[in-house]
Parts: structure tokens; sequence; C-alpha cells
């Protein structure tokens, strides 16, 4: 998309590692603080996508393969649900933590962290695909223009 | 906020309305600030302020960036809205005040979060702990809902373009898809 300009390269080059810390800052630390699973989701994505636009979206799609994201939205989903089948073979209600450690509020804490994972696991992934998709187009767009701007000079 | 919604209805340069669009999810982020809702805050400002303008821009890439010329008379949507927005305004005046201690959504269940949320999760954030753990059906919900919204938005989009490769496959130079 804008691969010929020097400063927003070097700037996202820069930024990069400091959102993707910030995501997860914000997914481990949003126990204590504002955020969680959602937010941090978006914020991966939102990095990724940023790379995706300065870099091109082929660039993007080697850091994260479109197969990977496609697996990563089903699998956050499972992730959760299954937490809550895990706590039913311990003994426990759907989706109650209780179980997963020697103290129910340990076991809370655990299952808090696993369940924000998943949610992270979706979000991010959904968010990367439908852009993915959007970019995909937008370039087969950029591409047909080509074609026909080509075709036109020829004829 | 109220000039910038203005501003997008008198803008005809749709690049100009998307830009403004994230302008008005960063004012509403920062009016959950003052509400003390900075979780809130914090999901509208990346969603709103972010990933939509985002995609609106790469869908922007992919139309022109004019406002067509509307086709019809502008009256009977602004009477639709202005109905509708009256009977929500009417709707609030039944409301108990806002912020009021012994309202009934602060009597229910938000005392007994308060109280014990801390020592049954271990978490000092009162949000997370109802998200995550007290709510976790809802939370669930909330995700199976993103999951299918995403796997929804893959099927469609990527639909369209097996279609036009089987096109070009079979038509060679037909680029009419």
């Amino acid at each position: 998309m804008m691969r010929d300009t020097v400063i927003l390269r070097v700037v996202v080059k820069l930024l990069l590692p400091a959102i993707l810390i910030f995501a997860l800052y914000v997914q481990f630390h949003g126990e204590y603080g504002p955020g969680g699973g959602f937010q941090a989701g978006v914020a991966a994505a939102a990095a990724i996508i940023l790379y995706g636009m300065i870099f091109g979206i082929d660039e993007a799609q080697k850091v994260v393969p479109r197969r990977i994201v496609n697996t990563m939205i089903p699998l956050g989903v499972l992730i959760f649900a299954g937490t809550g089948v895990a706590s039913m073979f311990l003994g426990e209600n759907y989706l109650n933590y209780s179980p997963f450690a020697s103290k129910p509020v340990n076991g809370q804490h655990v299952g808090i962290l696993v369940v924000e994972a998943g949610v992270f696991i979706t979000v991010a992934s959904t968010m990367l695909a439908i852009f993915y998709v959007f970019g995909g187009r937008a370039d087969e767009a950029d591409q047909r223009a080509d074609e026909a701007g080509k075709k036109g000079g020829e004829g | 906020m109220v000039v910038v919604v203005i501003g997008i209805i008198r803008a005809h340069n749709l690049f100009a309305v998307v830009m403004l669009g994230g302008i008005y999810s960063f004012l509403l982020a920062t009016v959950m600030v003052i509400l003390d809702a900075v979780d809130v805050a914090m999901t509208e400002a990346a969603v709103g302020a972010g990933m939509s303008t985002v995609l609106l821009l790469a869908v922007l890439h992919l139309t022109r960036a004019r406002e067509a010329p509307l086709r019809h008379a502008p009256a009977i949507p602004l009477l639709v809205c202005l109905l509708t927005g009256g009977a929500l305004v009417y709707g609030t005046l039944d409301l108990p005040p806002f912020g009021k201690a012994d309202n009934p959504q602060n009597q229910h269940v938000a005392p007994y979060y308060l109280e014990n949320a801390e020592a049954e999760t271990k978490s000092p954030n009162v949000v997370t702990a109802v998200l995550a753990s007290y709510r976790g059906y809802d939370t669930l919900g909330e995700v199976a809902v993103i999951f299918t919204a995403g796997i929804g938005v893959l099927i469609l989009l990527s639909r369209r373009r097996r279609r036009e490769m089987i096109v070009e496959d079979e038509g060679g130079s037909k680029h009419d898809a």
C-alpha cells in the first residue's frame, strides 16, 4: 500500500514492539488494571495490521500466515468452552474455575487467565482475518486497475 | 461531539467522514473515562477509533471517495430519525436519576460483586472478575458472536473471489466480474 515512505517505515518499526508489549501488558495486567483479552486482542491485531498497511499484506502474512489465523479463530472459542467442560469433569458447575488449583481462589485466578487467553486469541485472529480479506481484495483491485491501464495504453 | 456530527453530515468527501468518525469515537472514549468506565473507554478507543477506521479506509480503497448524490427526498428518513430519537428521549424520562446509590441496578448483584470479587477471585479489577468469572457465560456468548461474525465475513468475502477465479479460468479475457 504505502511501501515507499521512509519516515512511515522507520516509525512503524519503532512502534511495533511497543504496541505488542502494550497488548501483552493489557492482557496479563487486565486483572489488576483496566483491560483484558478483548482490548489486548484488538491491540495485537492492530500491530500486525499496521505492519501490513505499511509493508504490504504479503509481508504481514509471512509473519502471521493466513492458515494460522483461520485456525486461531475457533481455537479461542474452544479454549473458552473447553475450560467450562474441564471444570465439569472436575466436579463443578460449567465455567466454575474453583477446582483448577488447590485453593478455590487460586483456581479462579487460573481460570480467568485461561479464559482471557481464549478471548484474546479469537478477537485478535478475527480482526486479522477480516483485514486480510479486505486487504486482499484491495490488492486485487489494484492489480486489476493496473492491468486495465496497461490494456488501455496498448489499445 | 455535536460539532463532529455536524461535520460528518456536511462533509461529502468520505475520507474526511471516516476521519471524523474516528474523532467521534475518541471523544466518546473520553466521555467513558469521565464516567469512570475505563474498560469500556479502552474498548471504544481500540475498536471504534482504531479498527473500524482502518477497515473503513480499506473499504474506501475499494470504492470511490466521494459521496453519491441523493436520489430521494431526505424528509422521510429525517422523520424516522426524529420519531425514534423522540421515543428514546421519552423513555429516558422514566429512568431513575443518574448515579444514585439506591437505584435498582446498584441494589441487585452489584454490591455483592463489589464486596466479594477481590476475596473470591484475587482480582482487584472487579470488571475483569465479573466478565471472566461471575458472568463467564455471557463472555463465552460474546466470544461466540465474534467467532460467528468473523466466519461470516470470511465466507462472504472469499466466496466471491473463488467465483472470479473460475470466471478468469474459463473465459480467459472476461473481466466483467
